[in-house]
């Protein structure tokens, strides 16, 4: 094979290869792109995330009482506090407080407290909506999967919980009607 | 010159064999086509590879619905909230939603009315199929969520269907309950008359003739069966370029590779 | 098998212990392959594609399909409607099918044409039909799922085929049922198997596959490789040619799901079911049609499905129906006549199918379904004795007359 011909076989060479990199990789992008579909459907879909508000009517709700309803497929805790449970949870000190935060930082109306009803240690649903229920050694709720112990604002005072029960967003409608999301 | 290898002579047989498939396919799109009645063919805004919807049709279209078909047929595959696509922000959604009422659990365990919201289906006339049909001398007027997919060539009809109330001819006797429509399969239909000039007062002071209102109402409708429609067209085209690409560029690597192959 | 060299030093301590990169390195990298194959065997390589394309989007739509009579139609719609990106995985499921089906056609046809059914590849062939089976069924049941109106008739005609059998007809069409019509058990248990039955199908393709790598593949002119330089290392020949087939067909599958994903259905099928209406119409799939008109061109009940089976079943035994030794049509110039006819009687059967089941069409669908059966029965073993043969060429590397040049250039084997 005479030197000339051999340059020209190297280059096509170089062409060939170019190409064919070119073309695999294109054809993996393709198939990347692919996957993206089949794993966004796993996300919540457009019915799921419209469910995402609920109003809830605290007009029959006493001093004292709790409901519990449901959003997003979670319980949600709404308290009626009595004037001793606010003042309990206003002037409990934060500072040794596993989750330091004010009572006032965690209500829009302190008459009502509003938390989700899940266990930030593993997602179990504490205790303490009923009258009868236990409520834990600061009186809020006491979650008995591990022992966690919530205070009147629902923050962790005791137990392997690492944060407090989380408060959603939410706002008022009216002096007695809240909306959730 | 250097006879080609025998294996390498298939290009006739290649092309037979297409011809006998394609013949096979075209066949498939005569019998689809192939319905005794024929209805006239409308040039939609949706129709073709790249159509979209027209969105103040569409909005005329859903006046039309409300005002006078939703007296009858439901949309209960459709949620208010999907309004949004044809341009209605979340306050004239949420209003709209109001209008209705959906059943609900009061705290103590009775059924109330709660006005409907955007995340609500479209309420139903009737509760049940039942009752649509005591209301309706015994016939169903079926839900229109997907009436355009499951009618072929579902927007022409719709149109000629709403459009095709004719006097009957002289002859043809028609049953109480029932009316003459040249389009509906039997041509007796259940369904009085609906669309009648001036029937609905457009917002945006479009004329409302019964053709107007039977176009405007089947693209609303052509977009509550098919609600992807504009995404999955915008999509198509940019994953068929892809694979144009893709495609030319294998072959060119294909050649390459088999060049010194079929040069040998 | 031959030991692979690999310099990768994790890929070479796994394959001394497990020697899977030294398998695909034989049997898709170095497999040597006729080099004279035309575009009619990429259709085997896009079957598999389409096999795990349905497995994939299959998977993905359980996610979010309800089998419950009260819900199946409104899941579905949900899919399209709700869940992200739904349309598109339905629209590919759907579609799919179809393309699936069209493919596997053409890949039978090829089989056909050019005798790959053949000596050593009988059992090959019978996997491939068996393959077919597994599909029919699976793609029948899938059909069901969406509960539409033609899901719900179409499940009710064809379990009520095996009403046919005599005696105990009726009991089994009752258990495949799982009550006194097809109701919420039918719907769950067509689920269960619709879910399973194509990972079998997996399993039947690898044997397949086995199968085919024993010999390897058949070519055009059907004779076999006589050595190396009959042949081509897979890889990258057939890799980069496959992956050139697949862009085709890529494109025309994404023009179908994005611009026609309803082409191929039926309208109905937007209809939720409703036991108490059968529509004016029916019609199965279209890759049933051929089938449902042998089925209706019989005027006996357990006459038409026998046949409708046989037509299938005899589908098994042709290698040994066909008792001419040589494999490709192009050296059979009798046969070949015969296999446009088949081909064209197969589409005819398809049309036929679509049609109502009166005067004319009647007619037709006997004279085809007669030269179906005709075809295989009598035609396969009698040409043979009347059909005189071309001389076949000496090797696949060597043009018909002249005895010139061998090719034989392997550039990429030798760099290796
Ligand atoms: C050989 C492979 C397969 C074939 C031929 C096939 C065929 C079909 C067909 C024809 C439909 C009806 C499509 C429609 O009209 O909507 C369908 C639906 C369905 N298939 Fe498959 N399928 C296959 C594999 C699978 C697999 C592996 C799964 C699950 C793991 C699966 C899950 C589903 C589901 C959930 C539906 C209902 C949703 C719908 O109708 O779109 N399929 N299939
Ligand atoms: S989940 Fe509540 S304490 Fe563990």
């Amino acid at each position: 094979m005479s030197t000339k011909s051999k340059t020209k076989n190297n280059k096509d060479e170089g062409k060939r290869d170019f190409l064919m990199v070119s073309t695999y990789a294109m054809a993996g992008i393709g198939a990347a792109s692919f996957a993206w579909p089949l794993i966004d459907q796993m996300n919540p879909a457009a019915d799921t995330l419209a469910l995402a508000s609920t109003e809830i009517d605290l007009s029959s709700l006493e001093e004292g009482q709790a409901i519990t309803v449901k959003w997003r497929g979670k319980p949600v805790f709404v308290r009626h506090r009595t004037a001793e449970e606010i003042k309990n949870a206003q002037e409990a000190s934060i500072d040794d407080m596993r989750d330091p935060e004010k009572d006032s930082d965690r209500v829009t109306n302190e008459k009502y407290i509003v938390l989700v009803g899940v266990c930030t240690h593993l997602g179990c649903v504490p205790l303490g909506q009923k009258s009868g229920d236990v409520k834990g050694q600061y009186g809020g709720w006491f979650c008995p999967c591990h022992g966690s112990h919530y205070d009147h604002s629902g923050r962790i005072r005791k137990g392997p919980a690492p944060t407090n029960l989380a408060v959603p967003s939410y706002e008022f409608l009216s002096d007695t009607l809240i909306k959730i999301g | 010159m250097n006879a080609k290898p025998y294996c390498f002579k298939n290009k006739r047989f290649i092309i037979q064999s297409c011809t006998i498939l394609s013949l096979f396919f075209s066949s498939q799109v005569c019998f689809a086509a192939g319905d005794k009645i024929t209805y006239p063919k409308l040039d939609w805004s949706f129709s073709g590879i790249t159509g979209t919807f027209d969105r103040s049709s569409q909005q005329r279209g859903l006046q039309v619905y409300k005002e006078v078909c939703a007296g009858c047929h439901g949309l209960r595959l459709l949620a208010y909230r999907n309004l949004k696509a044809i341009g209605y922000n979340d306050n004239e959604i949420k209003a709209f939603a109001s209008e209705n009422s959906v059943n609900t659990l009061n705290d103590e365990g009775e059924v109330v009315e709660r006005e409907a919201r955007p995340s609500d289906k479209f309420v139903s006339p009737y509760p049940n199929e039942q009752a649509a049909r005591v209301a309706n001398g015994g016939a169903y007027p079926p839900d229109l969520s997907l009436i355009v997919k499951a009618r072929s060539d579902g927007a022409n009809y719709l149109h000629a269907l709403l459009t095709g109330y004719v006097d009957a001819p002289d002859e043809k006797k028609i049953p109480d309950g029932m009316y003459y429509n040249k389009y509906y399969p039997g041509k007796l239909i259940g369904m009085p008359q609906p669309l009648y000039e001036d029937g609905v007062e457009y917002a945006d002071g479009t004329k409302a003739t019964p053709d107007q209102m039977a176009k405007d109402v089947t693209a609303f409708l052509a977009w509550a069966a098919e609600p992807e429609m504009e995404d999955r067209k915008r999509l198509g085209i940019s994953v068929i370029l892809f694979l144009l690409v893709l495609t030319i560029l294998s072959y060119f690597t294909m050649k390459q590779i088999w060049a010194p192959i079929k040069n040998r | 098998m031959s030991k692979a060299k690999f310099k990768n030093p994790v890929v070479k301590w796994i394959d001394h212990r497990l020697p899977i990169f030294s398998f695909m390195d034989h049997e898709l990298n170095h497999y040597p392959t006729p080099k004279n194959l035309n575009y009619f065997w990429n259709f085997g390589s896009l079957a598999g594609i389409a096999l795990v394309t349905m497995i994939i989007t299959g998977i993905v739509l359980s996610m979010n399909y309800t089998a419950h009579v009260d819900y199946a139609f409104d899941s579905v719609e949900r899919i399209m409607r709700d869940v992200n990106h739904g349309w598109l995985i339905r629209y590919i499921h759907m579609n799919g099918a179809s393309f699936f089906f069209i493919v596997v056609y053409i890949h039978i046809f090829r089989g056909l044409y050019y005798g790959s059914y053949k000596a050593p590849r009988e059992l090959l062939w019978i996997l491939g039909v068996l393959i077919l089976l597994l599909m029919m069924a699976t793609a029948f049941m899938g059909y069901v799922l969406p509960w539409g109106q033609m899901s719900f008739w179409g499940a009710t005609v064809i379990t009520n085929l095996f009403s046919a059998i005599p005696l105990v007809g009726e009991s089994i069409v009752t258990w495949l049922w799982g009550g006194f019509s097809v109701d919420n058990s039918t719907l769950n248990r067509f689920f269960s198997l619709h879910f399973v039955l194509p990972f079998v199908i997996v399993g039947v393709v690898i044997l397949h596959l086995v199968a085919l790598h024993r010999f390897g593949s058949n070519n055009p002119i059907g004779i076999d490789v006589k050595g190396t330089q009959d042949t081509l290392p897979f890889n990258p020949y057939y890799t980069i040619k496959d992956l050139f087939g697949l862009g085709v067909f890529l494109t025309i599958f994404a023009a179908a799901v994005f611009f026609f994903p309803n082409f191929m259905g039926h309208p109905d099928n937007y209809i939720e079911a409703n036991p108490m209406v059968t529509p004016a119409h029916i019609v199965p799939e279209w890759y049933f049609l051929p089938f449902y008109a042998i089925l209706r061109a019989i005027p006996d009940k357990l006459g038409g499905v026998l046949f409708m089976f046989g037509s299938i079943a005899v589908l098994f035994v042709i290698p040994w129906l066909d008792r001419s030794s040589v494999r490709s049509s192009q050296f059979r110039p009798i046969f070949k006549i015969f296999f446009w006819i088949l081909l064209a009687d197969c589409v005819l059967l398809g049309y036929l199918g679509a049609m109502p089941a009166e005067g004319i069409y009647v007619i037709l669908s006997r004279i085809a379904t007669a030269y179906y059966f005709f075809h295989f029965l009598i035609l396969f073993p009698l040409l043979p004795y009347i059909e005189k043969t071309k001389p076949l060429p000496i090797s696949i590397s060597e043009p018909v007359l002249s005895g010139s040049s061998p090719a034989s250039a392997f550039a990429f084997r030798e760099k290796k």
